[in-house]
């Protein structure tokens, strides 16, 4: 089907973790010049396929053959020296030292260290390639747009021609990942290949020139992206066809059920993290939160959550003053709490029962002793009504992120909160799991519950949101219509540069 | 090729037959030992494993050497439990039993249906004070556990010390040691011609209380929640300080009832040797029972016959007492080790 030999060509690779075939006999084509994305669901095997390439991992069986020839590859050390670089997910950059540092960490070369000639090239192909950072800003002063930018520096310094991307998109906000792809159309141009990991299939029919899917381990099918479609993507991540739920029309949506007026919070160091949050979600409707992380979005869920203190201000739920309470008055007051970190909100160690019954155990005794028949009844019928792969005796700790999540889910919701604050619902999860979250809050908006979502992504956002809120510095900086807020507008908003008040708003606006 | 580390979770059947495997290890590892005392190794084994067994009294004497580590052992496994690293036990123990003590020499003419209680009580009561100081500590201040409970463990040895030498020297010997309590402050024994007494049927009775307590309870959910990820159980309104004091001061208190014990079980009086490093011993006997109510009532069983059978292997074979505590030691080492390996897998790897 091609004509010249690809720059890299992997044949029959296999890797086992344990009992999990991460890939069975994958074969992958790379051209050269080619922007190449490698699609499928968490776990679907694409990372560990890219990790083999880079030396990270070794293939259990299989073979590598760059530029037509062979290629042994047992370190990343080896793929550098075959021209081939990799940006994971998480950057392995020295946070006190400068860029050009970090650029040339490993490749010094020389006993003698000539910081000027690197600065200049570090500079050079910086400009080159529209990769805009200051060579001798230390790292820990960027943000992580920019961090990724020195990361794939660090790569064409050491000759790649082949690039390696593992999801690099799912950190940046709208503007860098225009930003990013404005590099990568740069890089083809001047011949190198790159390797695309991601599961947001608009991007991929956008930039890539040829999509690979992966499913379970094997690849499923390999195309020019001109000549298919999201949907048909979707389809073949999936294996079937998956129906996108869609937001129903909005039932009056006028009682405020949730109020934050003026709220103040200090983050885990006792800075001040949120400074003067006002915000009203009512019965009936959902208000996204947007924001890059780090901008408060975790403390205010905390905050109504009841784990952490309010400063200043005034919390209501339902007319009710909950300002001081702790997380068992706020699940009294009738607030649900998805949070963030999974993991933090079950005790890992525990059943999956027990984990279900943990947030009203007193419902479960008789007499201070435990009634075993009663938790394992109650889980037996959350795990029936919420599909959940799991006996009502395993550890939650084995549970997937997406099983772990309905038991959360199904905690919650049994309990027909008033209010849900839900934190980054679908981080992590496969795109049938997302599809069940997402059906299920607005199940639950229908019925009449607030529902406060935090999300760092954007088209969850979108999807779900009746109202979008974005946050910025401790602070609400924008409070739109999700009918008029575009993915450009909040990304703007989210970086603090510009700042949008009023508008057609119904929340309290300080 | 290369060897390779892995991380995997044990498999379902291995965690109740790691304790049986560290002792395995712990022998062949401290046979070199036996063999340089001058001893055979097996025939060691033999003397330390079954020959107690084989009479009456000394098997009733492995009984009376389990009863404090017992209640030490449960006193540890309940601390932990709540998330509480409690490493003194041997404190709350020494508190216990000179508060026990000074009852007890108080009680002449007393009736024993009396007197013991309140021995009892005010064991409990002082172990339960000494575990108070690093448990408002951790739960206001902070401060890590680990190390307040182990300073309190010298400053509890010395507060003995201070009153066996001082106020209360036993004025007939001279010697450091108090006057005996009075005889119905004295536990009965329950066979005639050994050591054995109440005091091993009451750390049963306790070990039975504790394990209900945490397996069987609405409490014991809450407080394994606690100890197992503070966090979330704090995220499920659990009240997570309340529950860490009352672990902490819950286990205090059983510690110190096994001072009382010993004081009023076996040496009648407080001596500075009257520990002897039980409330150590006791995170042993919790790390060897796997943390569950019946494997320390197991634990404490088998480290009493090591105790009783070092004396026995020292008599036949002239071997140094304190091999006894060779193993022990060793057996600690290797039960931690255990179960912190429990969870990684060596595996060769071909290279290329």
């Amino acid at each position: 089907m091609t004509q010249q030999t690809p720059i890299v060509s992997m044949r029959g690779i296999h890797k086992r973790f344990g009992a999990v075939l991460a890939n069975q006999g994958v074969d992958f084509d790379l051209q050269a010049g080619e922007i190449h994305a490698l699609l499928g669901e968490n776990g679907a095997g694409k990372s560990t396929l890219m990790r083999i390439l880079y030396g990270l991992y070794r293939a259990d069986a299989g073979s590598i053959a760059v530029d037509g020839r062979p290629a042994l590859i047992r370190s990343p050390r080896d793929a550098i020296a075959l021209g081939i670089g990799m940006v994971t997910q998480h950057f392995a950059l020295a946070a006190p030292l400068s860029v050009t540092e970090n650029v040339i960490l490993g490749q010094e070369g020389r006993l003698r260290l000539d910081l000027k000639s690197a600065e200049a090239q570090v500079t050079a192909a910086a400009q080159r390639f529209g990769l805009t950072v200051n060579p001798r800003a230390q790292v820990h002063t960027l943000s992580i747009g920019q961090r990724q930018r020195v990361e794939i520096l660090k790569a064409l310094y050491r000759q790649a021609r082949v690039l390696i991307l593992d999801e690099p998109t799912a950190v940046l906000i709208p503007q860098e990942v225009e930003q990013l792809f404005q590099t990568l159309m740069r890089l083809k141009a001047e011949g190198v290949s790159v390797v695309f990991i991601s599961h947001k299939l608009s991007e991929v029919t956008r930039i890539a020139d040829r999509v690979t899917v992966m499913r379970s381990g094997c690849v499923v099918g390999s195309m020019p992206a001109a000549q298919t479609s999201p949907a048909e993507l979707a389809r073949m991540i999936v294996g079937q066809t998956i129906t996108s739920v869609s937001k129903p029309r909005q039932l009056a949506a006028d009682r405020p059920m949730l109020i934050l007026d003026d709220v103040w919070a200090d983050d885990d160091k006792g800075a001040p993290m949120l400074r003067g949050i006002s915000l009203q979600v009512n019965a009936g409707e959902i208000v996204g939160l947007a924001g890059v992380a780090g901008n408060g979005q975790t403390e205010l869920a905390e905050l109504i959550e009841g784990t952490r203190a309010c400063r200043r201000g005034r919390i209501l739920v339902d007319g009710a003053d909950v300002t001081r309470a702790g997380p068992a008055r706020m699940m009294q007051a009738g607030v649900g709490r998805i949070p963030e970190d999974r993991h933090a909100s079950v005790v890992g160690d525990l059943t999956v029962a027990e984990n279900m019954a943990l947030e009203h155990l007193n419902e479960f005794g008789r007499h201070g002793f435990l009634d075993r028949a009663r938790l394992r009844r109650h889980a037996e019928q959350l795990i029936a009504e919420y599909q959940i792969k799991a006996r009502p005796e395993d550890r939650i700790r084995t549970l997937s992120g997406g099983n772990m999540q309905k038991v959360i889910l199904a905690r919650v919701l049994e309990r027909r909160p008033r209010v849900i604050v839900v934190s980054q619902p679908t981080r992590g999860l496969d795109i049938r799991a997302t599809e069940y979250i997402h059906g299920k809050l607005l199940d639950q908006r229908q019925r009449g519950a607030a529902i406060l979502l935090i999300s760092e992504d954007l088209d969850e956002l979108l999807k779900l949101a009746d109202r979008i809120a974005v946050i910025y510095g401790g602070r609400i900086v924008g409070v739109m219509p999700a009918e008029t807020a575009t993915p450009e507008r909040l990304g703007l908003l989210m970086v603090g540069m510009s700042h949008e008040t009023g508008g057609p708003d119904h929340g309290a606006q300080s | 090729m290369a060897l390779k580390v892995e991380r995997r979770p044990a498999p379902v059947w291995l965690p109740p037959l790691l304790p049986l495997l560290a002792v395995v290890i712990t022998f062949v590892l401290t046979s070199a030992l036996v063999w340089l005392a001058g001893a055979n190794p097996l025939r060691a084994y033999y003397h330390f494993l079954i020959e107690p067994l084989s009479s009456r009294v000394s098997a009733l004497e492995v009984l009376v050497k389990a009863t404090p580590l017992l209640l030490t052992g449960m006193a540890v496994m309940l601390a932990f439990y709540g998330g509480f690293w409690n490493i003194g036990a041997e404190g709350q123990f020494l508190v216990g039993a000179t508060a026990a003590t000074a009852v007890g020499l108080n009680m002449h003419g007393v009736p024993p249906w009396v007197a013991l209680p309140l021995m009892a009580l005010s064991g409990f009561a002082a172990g339960m004070a000494w575990a108070l100081i690093p448990a408002v500590m951790k739960t206001r201040l902070h401060t890590d556990e680990v190390v307040t409970t182990l300073l309190l463990n010298t400053v509890a040895l010395l507060l003995v010390s201070a009153l066996l030498n001082g106020p209360w020297r036993d004025p007939i010997s001279q010697w450091p040691q108090s006057p005996e309590i009075a005889s119905t402050a004295i536990l009965p024994k329950l066979a005639p011609r050994t050591r054995l007494h109440l005091g091993f049927l009451i750390a049963l009775a306790t070990a039975f209380v504790v394990g209900v307590l945490l397996r069987r309870t609405v409490f014991g959910l809450r407080m394994r929640a606690v100890g197992l990820q503070p966090k979330a159980a704090r995220f499920a309104g659990i009240p997570v300080e309340r529950m860490l004091l009352v672990s902490a001061l819950a286990s205090g208190g059983i510690a110190g009832l096994a001072g009382m014990v010993e004081v009023a079980g076996i040496h009648y009086r407080l001596i500075e040797a009257i520990s002897g490093g039980h409330g150590y011993t006791g995170i042993l006997v919790a790390m060897l029972g796997n943390l569950s109510a019946p494997g320390v009532v197991l634990a404490a069983l088998f480290i009493g016959l090591i105790d009783t059978g070092s004396q026995t292997v020292s008599r036949a074979l002239g071997v140094p007492v304190y091999l006894g505590e060779v193993i022990q030691a060793t057996l600690l080492l290797v039960t931690l080790a255990v179960l912190l390996l429990q969870n990684y897998r060596l595996r060769w790897e071909r290279r290329g």
